[in-house]
């Protein structure tokens, strides 16, 4: 996934237009490294904000939060088995699901990456 | 705590070397430096540099210094031979733990404590409260410590003070470390080899950087807090606040080892022997994950589905790539005889994940990587 093309949220969250979501590159270096990830259930009703996984380091879990309302169409099994690669390739082998988005204009509704970057910038998270 | 938060003598260092920096105990210490794993493994692998200078240094001294000590401690401080050092509990008189201290004697009448940073005020008043005749407390002025801790630490300290690499586990000397002078004991929080060193902020700040030089081509990283958790995890060390608090007696607290009731008259063990002959409400366990996931301290400890007690730690262990713990759990609802059943798990993300009891330490050295 291109970073730029990607949607964000200012819980750090990113959304592909196909639905896929990780955290940003931000959020993993924040987070540090992650050593367990909680991915949601496939089929799971979410809405927007819901928290519907966990990524955890050493010291604190994280909730991560469905950026848009939607189905969770898939998830990541790979990331909840080697944990590592959410820091190491937060933007592809790192997304942690796929949302099947009730309405895909709620996605343009977030964060653009210039929005975002400047977001991280303020530091208001 | 609201009051400014205190900094040690390597608080520039860490910033220097871009730590991230948290509030401990009063303290703004280096959380981690590289990273939590990769410090982690830098321990148990080659070696590793703590900055412990947050923890107290007490010095108690004279003629009744060992007598003090005795009528304040669970461990034998008369056995405690010169240059030696020992791990004992500091107990209220219903047995329930003021601190955990490592007491090192330098010689007769001469003894260098080391407590716990959030202990420090209430070691201190506890210590002053209980001082014996011909006894004095001495708080060590600009106290500055380190900890070289890893297989490599003898070979790293080896090019800086080659008499120190003679001594066994346990022992402590003073020795002049470039002209100046340290206490310096071959113990540690890791589980792995190494040394400890104790002094002034003048003496210690120019020997970090000789370590930080004699290190480099050994692989000697700095070391953060974090690492320092798991690492003493992995070996089922308490740590005070967690595992250790005022409302346990030193016997839940699966320490009996360090609680000697045979020896001299102590604080807290009039409440220890009746315990000892009644039996404890509650035991400490070691438990290991065997799903996938995190536990952490006020984690529900299930039997059956139902509620026998709570983790006071818990973390994922690099070493093990599990997650382990430990806690208290209610010994009539969870009878050790009970150990063996498949029946234990931990409330983690609203639903029980299995566990089972753990042996300590949870790593030995044999313990491979991966391997449950």
């Amino acid at each position: 996934m291109d970073p730029k093309t990607l949607r964000y949220t200012k819980s750090h969250e990113w959304i592909a237009a196909d639905g896929t979501v990780g955290i940003s590159d931000h959020a993993q270096h924040e987070i540090t490294d992650v050593v367990f990830v909680e991915p949601p259930k496939v089929g799971r009703a979410v809405k927007a904000e819901e928290a519907c996984a966990v990524v955890e380091s050493v010291k604190a879990a994280f909730d991560i939060y469905a950026p848009v309302a939607g189905a969770v169409a898939a998830v990541n099994d790979e990331a909840a088995k080697n944990p590592a690669i959410v820091n190491q390739s937060p933007y592809e082998k790192g997304w942690l699901f796929k949302i099947q988005m009730t309405s895909p204009a709620d996605r343009e509704k977030l964060m653009t990456a210039e929005q975002y970057a400047a977001f991280v910038k303020t530091g208001a998270h | 705590m609201t009051a400014t938060p205190q900094r040690t003598p390597f608080f520039v260092f860490h910033q220097e070397a871009r730590a991230r920096i948290v509030e401990f105990a009063g303290w703004e210490m280096p959380i981690q430096f590289e990273g939590i794993l990769a410090e982690h493994q830098a321990v148990r692998q080659r070696a590793g540099l703590f900055d412990i200078s947050h923890m107290a240094q007490i010095w108690v001294t004279g003629p009744g210094a060992r007598s003090t000590l005795d009528r304040l401690v669970t461990n034998d401080v008369s056995a405690l031979k010169d240059n030696r050092g020992l791990y004992a509990l500091l107990c209220r008189e219903d047995g329930g733990v003021v601190d955990d201290l490592y007491i090192y004697r330098l010689e007769s009448g001469r003894y260098l404590v080391i407590a716990n940073a959030s202990r420090a005020r209430a070691d201190w008043a506890w210590l002053q409260a209980h001082l014996g005749p011909e006894t004095e407390l001495a708080e060590q002025p600009q106290a500055a410590a380190l900890a070289l801790q890893g297989p490599r630490a003898a070979a790293i300290l080896k090019e800086l003070l080659p008499n120190a690499v003679k001594m066994q586990k346990n022992d402590v000397a003073e020795w002049l470390v470039l002209g100046r002078e340290m206490v310096v004991a071959r113990t540690g929080y890791t589980g792995e080899d190494g040394f400890e060193f104790f002094g002034p902020a003048e003496h210690v700040l120019p020997f970090h950087q000789a370590l930080i030089k004699a290190g480099a081509p050994h692989g000697l990283v700095p070391c953060g807090l974090g690492a320092r958790d798991t690492l003493r995890l992995e070996m089922g060390y308490r740590l005070y606040g967690n595992d250790l608090d005022e409302g346990h007696s030193a016997l839940e607290s699966g320490l009996g080892w360090a609680v000697k009731l045979g020896k001299t008259d102590f604080i807290g063990r009039a409440a220890l022997l009746k315990e000892k002959e009644q039996g404890s409400r509650r035991r400490m366990i070691a438990f290991r994950l065997k799903e996938r996931g995190v536990p952490r301290h006020g984690h529900e400890i299930l039997l059956g589905g139902n509620p026998v007690g709570a983790a006071t730690s818990g973390t994922f262990s690099p070493s093990l790539g599990g997650g382990i713990g430990l806690g208290y759990v209610d010994n009539v609802l969870f009878p050790p005889a009970a150990e063996k059943t498949n029946a234990l798990s931990l409330r983690i993300y609203e639903r029980p994940l299995a566990a089972e009891i753990a042996t300590l330490p949870f790593y030995r050295k044999t313990t491979l990587t991966g391997v449950n």
